[in-house]
């Protein structure tokens, strides 16, 4: 719970009178602190500074070490205080962690020592609060990141077990770890680079002979360039079988953005091969030559710069988005404008809209050919209006473009915002579930509230202790004043799951009679106890009698329980002396031993829909019970 | 009931932003109030010294402004019950503790109510749970006072309970407590009615004991 509000948890248990008169039955009784004091302070020395606080303040958080007893292990007779050799610094973050609710992280500390002193003094990182959350796990990663590459620089060593698959993804993935890795590496580079080198040179002008035109040195040594096209793109295609080969996952890998490119870089040529010397298509042939130039974007194996250059591109989709959008948009007003404009001059390259496009992008992006020039005053005006606009359209965006590159590239990193992404829904579940524990935590503990309840009438105090031992006063508190709220309005708290289950049950219910009979009654429990052992029909019909009448029906409890009963927390919705002829029904379905002792329950006296009934006689009542509990 | 002179609060820096909005473009914080001495919240209360000391400290953590605003009450008291909706509960909770109707608690009204409910007699408890149900202070609870508050108790449970909350569930309480409460058949429950009825009802009587040693 949280530190505020336990404050106020003696008015909310106050003002809890407000319900007791509109109750119709019996409240339970209230925890009872077995040793209440003052509230005094406690100095808390720490490396020597001391720190003063209200021993309730630290109760807050039981669950913590200075919330529990172990404080009591650097507990210094006498100083009368409790001495922790730690950082005081640090320390001051934690105090006021318990006396305001919210921890925050001091920038000025190193994440480690801040880690580790919260760790030892038992509060989890994750309720850091929100206002230092960012720079906490800021630091935290890079320290990480730190760590890993320390990491990565030891793990050159080969692990003895690596098949000879894993040993060639490792070697293509990371060319420093061998020898031969980088052999490889360097020669796919070299070969790369040729392969563009001859893709350029093919098409220069070489020497003419004296008699015919000009010819590309393609054209002239096309046997010469027809074998290094064809050693090259035979090296490509064993590095491709090879990587395919070599992939953890081969659906993955021919999914990867490199693979497509290797496969578009090779796929012209042997296309080429087999469509050779056909009119019709040497055509679509030419065509495909252009493709060989994605060769050069295997480069981006080699250089680092070059992925985040493409990842940068990726990642600011949006922008780049936003900026051809509104281009276009430009575009074709002034385009339009333009047209219309000079439509009227004589001689006008402004043949059409289309037309004008070209004079609109040339403008505005400053580049002004000059091939088109419009002729009129208007055409003038609106010229220099677009190539104004030009310059803002295109000059917005492009900054966040480039501050997005040097992010990424300072930053370095697609995995670390995944792996982000996920850190935060797992602490936002976890503080979720650190605060829905609270309602968990009643349910859970009704159970264990019932078995206490019966052994302080027993007045068996050791046991009474081992149960709740684990439950702060405060919780108890708060529980008792949660199972007040029960009796008033004569309902009980449920798990969402045990909900739909009681639902779902409720539909089934309606369809028999409204006094279920025995048969039905057995029936319905039945088949929940078939789960787990006959053994368990015998006892059940004598406890089906009053059910019905009574306003809630109990059946329901049975099914939801069993059924629920893999999940945690148990709804065993019993928790009052009157309704105690379901429970040893019901712990018996959970325990599924309890046979013979049941018998003997006692039949009750009918109920009235008012269930103000007084407790029949707690002699046999108080027997089951305790039998149940010292199952 | 409480005479204005131990306060001293500070309305004046509101008005300020009010008439020079223009100018002002921090948001000055708001009333502030100071509650008055020990001495005399020890006479009006049946708190100790230490008592009324560490109530002040919880509550002026909470609420360091020293004034307790619906809107934050509302929020602590649903800290308590976290699967259903506290908040009409704690809205009728409020304006019985709020006595002056000014739309905030101050400490003083915190712990006059706290005293009554802990420290006062059967009587005076019965009293203050009357006034809790008789939200418009005519004297007597309606049936539709006593649905509107029935409801909210009922909405505190949530939704998921066993059994579930059937829609007439509130109204057939209501209707159960008239049938006790009402004697003279009238359709509302006075004040003589309820405290009659409850004096003679045992599990009522016991269950008010219930919290006597809450601090």
């Amino acid at each position: 719970m949280a530190s505020g509000v336990a404050a106020w948890l003696p008015f909310a248990r106050a003002a809890a009178i407000g319900w007791m008169p509109v109750a119709n039955m019996p409240m339970p009784i209230a925890p009872t602190e077995k040793n209440k004091r003052a509230d005094e302070l406690i100095v808390l020395n720490v490396s020597g500074r001391r720190f003063e606080t209200w021993r309730n303040t630290l109760d807050r958080y039981p669950d913590t070490l200075l919330g529990s007893s172990e404080k009591e292990f650097f507990y210094n007779e006498e100083t009368k205080e409790y001495f922790f050799d730690r950082d005081a610094d640090v320390f001051r973050a934690v105090l006021n962690f318990y006396r305001t609710g919210k921890l925050h992280y001091p920038r000025s500390e190193c994440i480690t020592s801040y880690d580790e002193e919260l760790s030892f003094f038992g509060i989890i990182p994750e309720i850091i609060g929100d206002c230092c959350y960012e720079e906490y796990k800021d630091r935290r990663r890079e320290n990480q990141e730190r760590l890993m590459d320390d990491d990565e620089d030891k793990k050159d060593a080969k692990l003895p077990n690596m098949t000879f698959r894993e040993t060639m993804w490792r070697a293509f993935e990371n060319p420093h770890t061998s020898t031969m890795a980088l052999v490889f590496y360097y020669v796919t580079g070299f070969f790369i680079a040729i392969s563009v080198l001859t893709n350029v040179v093919e098409t220069v002008p070489c020497g003419a002979t004296p008699n015919t035109k000009e010819v590309t040195c393609g054209d002239r040594y096309t046997v010469a360039f027809f074998c290094m096209d064809t050693a090259c793109v035979l090296i490509f295609t064993v590095e491709y079988l090879m990587r395919l080969f070599a992939a953890p996952s081969r659906y993955r890998f021919m999914r990867s953005v490199m693979s497509i490119i290797d496969v578009v870089a090779i796929l012209p040529y042997y296309i080429g091969l087999v469509m050779t010397d056909n009119e019709d298509v040497s055509g679509a042939f030419v065509t495909l030559r252009v493709f060989r130039v994605f060769r050069i974007f295997k480069f981006s194996r080699h250089s680092q710069g070059l992925r985040i250059l493409g990842y940068t591109l990726k990642s600011c989709a949006s922008e780049l988005g936003f900026l051809l959008f509104s281009l276009t948009m430009a575009i074709i007003i002034f385009a339009t404008v333009m047209f219309y404009a000079e439509k009227g001059s004589t001689s006008s390259k402004f043949t059409s809209i289309p037309a004008s496009f070209w004079y609109t992008i040339v403008t505005m992006t400053t580049l002004g050919y000059g091939d088109m020039v419009p002729k009129t005053i208007a055409g003038k005006i609106f010229g220099s209006i677009c190539s104004l606009s030009g310059v803002l359209v295109i000059a917005l965006p492009v900054p966040v473009i480039v501050s997005n590159f040097s992010r990424i590239y300072h930053q370095n990193q697609r995995a670390d915002k995944r792996r982000a992404q996920k850190m935060q829904k797992a602490r936002l579940a976890r503080i979720r579930i650190s605060k829905t524990g609270s309602s968990n935590a009643f349910l859970h503990s009704k159970r264990n509230g019932l078995f206490s309840e019966a052994l302080e009438l027993t007045s068996s105090i050791e046991e009474e202790q081992h149960l709740s031992k684990n439950q702060s006063l405060l919780e108890s508190q708060h529980h008792h004043l949660l199972h007040c709220l029960e009796k008033t309005t004569n309902h009980e708290f449920a798990d969402e799951l045990c909900y739909e289950q009681s639902y779902l049950e409720g539909a089934l219910q309606s369809y028999p009679s409204q006094s279920p009979s025995l048969s039905s009654q057995e029936g319905m429990t039945g088949t929940c106890c078939t789960r787990h052992t006959k053994r368990n029909h015998a006892p059940l019909p004598n406890s089906s009698i009053p059910t019905c009448a009574l306003s809630h029906t109990h059946p329901h409890h049975n099914l939801q329980e069993l059924s629920t009963i893999h999940i945690q927390p148990l709804n065993t919705s019993r928790s009052s002396l009157n309704m105690r002829v379901d429970e040893p029904a019901r712990l018996n379905c959970q325990s599924g031993t309890i046979t013979t002792a049941i018998i003997s329950i006692p039949t009750p006296p009918a109920t009235t829909p008012e269930s103000d009934a007084h407790p029949p006689p707690p002699g046999p009542a108080l027997q089951n019970v305790v039998k149940v509990s010292a199952l | 009931f409480l005479p204005f002179p131990g306060l001293s609060s500070f309305p004046s820096l509101p008005l300020l932003s009010q008439t020079e909005s223009s100018d002002c473009e921090l948001e000055l914080s708001t009333v502030r109030h100071q509650p008055e001495g020990l001495q005399q919240l020890q006479a009006q209360t049946q708190f100790t010294r230490k008592e009324l000391q560490s109530l002040y400290r919880g509550f002026k953590n909470e609420c360091p402004s020293g004034l307790v605003d619906e809107e934050t009450f509302k929020t602590i008291y649903s800290q308590f019950f976290p699967q259903g909706d506290a908040t009409t509960y704690a809205h009728f909770l409020f304006n019985a503790f709020d006595m002056d109707r000014n739309g905030s608690i101050r400490f003083e009204d915190f712990v006059i109510g706290l005293s009554v409910l802990l420290r006062g007699s059967e009587t005076e408890k019965l009293q203050w749970a009357f006034n809790l149900y008789d939200i418009n202070r005519d004297g007597c609870i309606t049936k539709e006072e006593m649905l509107a508050i029935m409801t909210s108790i009922y909405d505190m449970m949530g939704r998921y309970t066993s059994p579930s909350v059937r829609d007439d569930d509130p109204s057939e309480h209501v209707d159960k407590f008239f049938q006790k409460m009402d004697r003279n058949r009238d359709g509302v429950v006075t004040i003589d009615e309820f405290i009659e009825t409850c004096q003679k009802d045992e599990d009522i009587m016991a269950s008010i004991k219930l919290f006597e040693n809450v601090i």
